[in-house]
């Protein structure tokens, strides 16, 4: 933005603020250094960007239209424009140092940082010096997937996406149509539930499998997101299941530490190895646990599971 | 910041100055992230903005005479602009985060604030903020007595789980920060046993005992800086080739990989850093048939050697 531009939007916000009554566009072409006072058109052109511009960082316009004029006019009411009286405590103002810093991120590291400075502007002291638990305590979190400023907004604004997709051990990218409800993340990752327009149901996606860019579809405004949805339940996996079968897994004393940290019981059964009874619901997922322990574990039952971790072992000869 | 965010800044810069009389120039400066040649630059473009009529008396006065800045004739900026949604939103969430906090000393600032900020933010922000949320995981066993180290400056005594080697060793730590990272919580403290600042994850504590010893890290260590991402491969460590198929292709999520090339059909290659030989192992034999070890081929081999003395077990037995 050129220092002359800069210079004429200021003077229009200040013009706008300052009027009691809407001004029609050739009051503000003549109060308002900078507009060509020549050409008509080249002035409404530019007008009109200049109204674009100050509502894209955040300036209600007003527009009024009496039928009595011929001409719309404009004011920004003081009200609508000013953040309102805000006081905060020494406690309070250590809160929300310690939540501005949480992002790690541009789009959301800035939003933050431009909160703190208008409320710093404010006359709001928000001391990060003081900070909670003597300044012991740090919140991070990540949004390091490329879909992911694409998909707040889109949240943000109520609005459909399309993207391409590839489903988990999925072959195929399949592109897929959803109306975002929310995004969570969780242990590290995110997510997007939504309404599946091709499917026609409830669906998670995980931002980490879509592909390329993250278009639109539809107007702002047209996506509703069902009542009583709970968007943090929807993410929670099959981890929670109930794990309701027990394995035998013989194991050399000495070794598979973390085995033996979520063993319910341990028992020597000689010549230098240990029995173990172990809780898991998948044979799959215990397997892919205990063939990393190599020769010093053992599934010894049941069959399904001792099956899935000769055939793990089996595949990686293959 | 780029010169597009110009404007905004000038309307937080006024006010700020409004609410600050006699600021200095090197504070201001650093507040707004610019430098002081900057700031005198705004300044003087502010000098040049006022009223319609942009007689003396109408434009804006500021002065910096001895880098004190004095500024007057602004009432109509004096406020700062409201916060936008994507501002409010960044904050309300992060709040949020830490109302999900186990343990969160300040829960009663806490919901002040966000009542406060809900509040002054509209119905737009807190819709937002309601549909992206950072699940915490479920509070560790070690965090309390972690938490009352930190408080009481004490040094703490560990068995730590290492899943990379399966070992549980034994710690003394110095602890000097609590750093909650994507909703998991570690530790960043001074390790004797490493003569290092390290990072441990607070789930990973197989016990933690408050020692009656003043927690005392050399004075130049410096919390580890955990962004981005925790999992932080150096360059020295082995770069390791994969091959997976689409079942297998889990990995290149889980795991920073350096390059991944798409080789059709869901199938990958990735090249990743590997600390411990032992972890690379690990991870071929869970992959069994859905990843294979390219590069070094010397690993492949291990994997290979470990595999056939596991199966060996299994077919002995019977």
């Amino acid at each position: 933005m050129s220092r002359r531009k800069t210079e004429r939007l200021l003077n229009l916000v200040i013009c706008l603020l300052a009027t009691r009554r809407p001004l029609s566009a050739e009051h503000i072409r003549q109060a308002v250094p900078g507009y060509d006072a020549d050409n008509d058109e080249a002035f409404q052109r530019m007008f009109e960007r200049d109204k674009n511009e100050l509502r894209e960082i955040g300036i209600p316009i007003e527009v009024h239209k009496d039928p009595w004029e011929e001409d719309p006019g404009y004011r920004i009411v003081r009200q609508a424009y000013e953040l309102p009286e805000i006081t905060l405590e020494p406690d309070e103002a250590a809160v929300v140092g310690l939540a501005a810093q949480v992002w790690q991120r541009a789009s959301l590291a800035e939003a933050a940082s431009g909160a703190l400075l208008k409320l710093r502007a404010g006359g709001v002291e928000t001391d990060e010096a003081y900070g909670v638990l003597g300044g012991a305590l740090e919140l991070r979190v990540d949004t390091q997937d490329p879909a992911f400023p694409a998909l707040w907004e889109a949240v943000r604004d109520r609005r459909a996406v399309r993207f391409a997709y590839r489903a988990a051990a999925s072959q195929n990218v399949l592109t897929r149509t959803v109306e975002p409800w929310g995004v969570v993340s969780r242990r590290g990752r995110w997510y997007m539930v939504g309404h599946d327009r091709d499917r026609d149901a409830p669906r998670v996606f995980r931002l980490s499998r879509i592909g390329g860019a993250v278009t639109t579809v539809g107007r702002p405004g047209s996506v509703v997101v069902p009542e009583g949805v709970d968007i943090k339940s929807m993410v929670v996996y099959s981890d929670a299941a109930i794990r309701e079968r027990t394995a035998l897994v013989r194991v050399r004393q000495d070794t598979c530490q973390g085995l033996r940290q979520v063993a319910k019981a341990v028992r020597p059964v000689g010549d230098g190895w240990d029995e173990l009874e172990v809780d898991f619901t998948d044979p799959g997922r215990l397997a892919g646990w205990i063939v990393g322990f190599a020769a010093d574990a053992e599934v010894v039952g049941p069959p399904d599971a001792r099956d899935a971790v000769i055939c793990r072992l089996k595949g990686a000869l293959a | 910041m780029s010169t597009a965010d110009r404007l905004p800044r000038l309307l937080a810069l006024v006010p700020y100055l409004m609410s600050h009389p006699g600021a200095q120039v090197p504070e201001v400066a650093k507040i707004f992230g610019l430098s002081e040649k900057q700031l005198i630059d705004d300044l003087q473009l502010v000098w040049m903005c006022g009223l319609p009529g942009h007689t003396p008396g109408d434009l804006i006065d500021v002065s910096w005479d001895g880098g004190e800045i004095v500024i007057d004739n602004a009432d109509t900026i004096a406020r700062p602009l409201r916060l936008g949604v994507d501002e409010a939103s960044a904050l309300l969430v992060a709040l949020r985060l830490l109302a999900e906090m186990p343990e969160f000393g300040e829960r009663d600032a806490l919901a002040r604030v966000i009542a406060k900020f809900e509040q002054a933010s509209g119905e737009g922000a807190a819709a937002v903020s309601s549909q992206v949320a950072v699940e915490v995981d479920a509070a560790p066993d070690a965090l309390p007595s972690v938490n009352e180290a930190l408080r009481r400056g004490r040094r703490l005594s560990l068995r730590y789980y290492v899943p990379g080697r399966d070992e549980i060793t034994p710690r003394e730590v110095d602890p000097m920060r609590l750093v909650v990272v994507d909703g998991r919580p570690y530790l960043s403290g001074w390790c004797y046993r490493a003569e290092a600042v390290r990072l441990f994850r607070l789930d990973r504590m197989l016990s933690v005992d408050v020692l009656d010893v003043p927690a005392d890290p050399p004075a130049d260590a410096v919390p580890d800086e955990v962004t981005p991402g925790v999992f932080r491969p150096s360059p020295t460590d082995e770069l390791v080739e994969l091959e997976l198929t689409a079942a297998g292709r889990w990995v290149a999520e889980y795991y920073p990989c350096e390059r991944v090339t798409e080789l059709g059909e869901g199938r990958v290659r990735v090249a990743l850093r590997a600390r411990d030989q032992g972890w690379v192992v690990r991870l071929a034999l869970r992959l069994g048939d859905t990843g294979r070890v390219i590069s070094p081929a010397s690993l492949d081999e291990s994997v290979r050697a470990a595999a056939t003395a596991a199966l060996n077990r299994y077919e002995s037995i019977f």
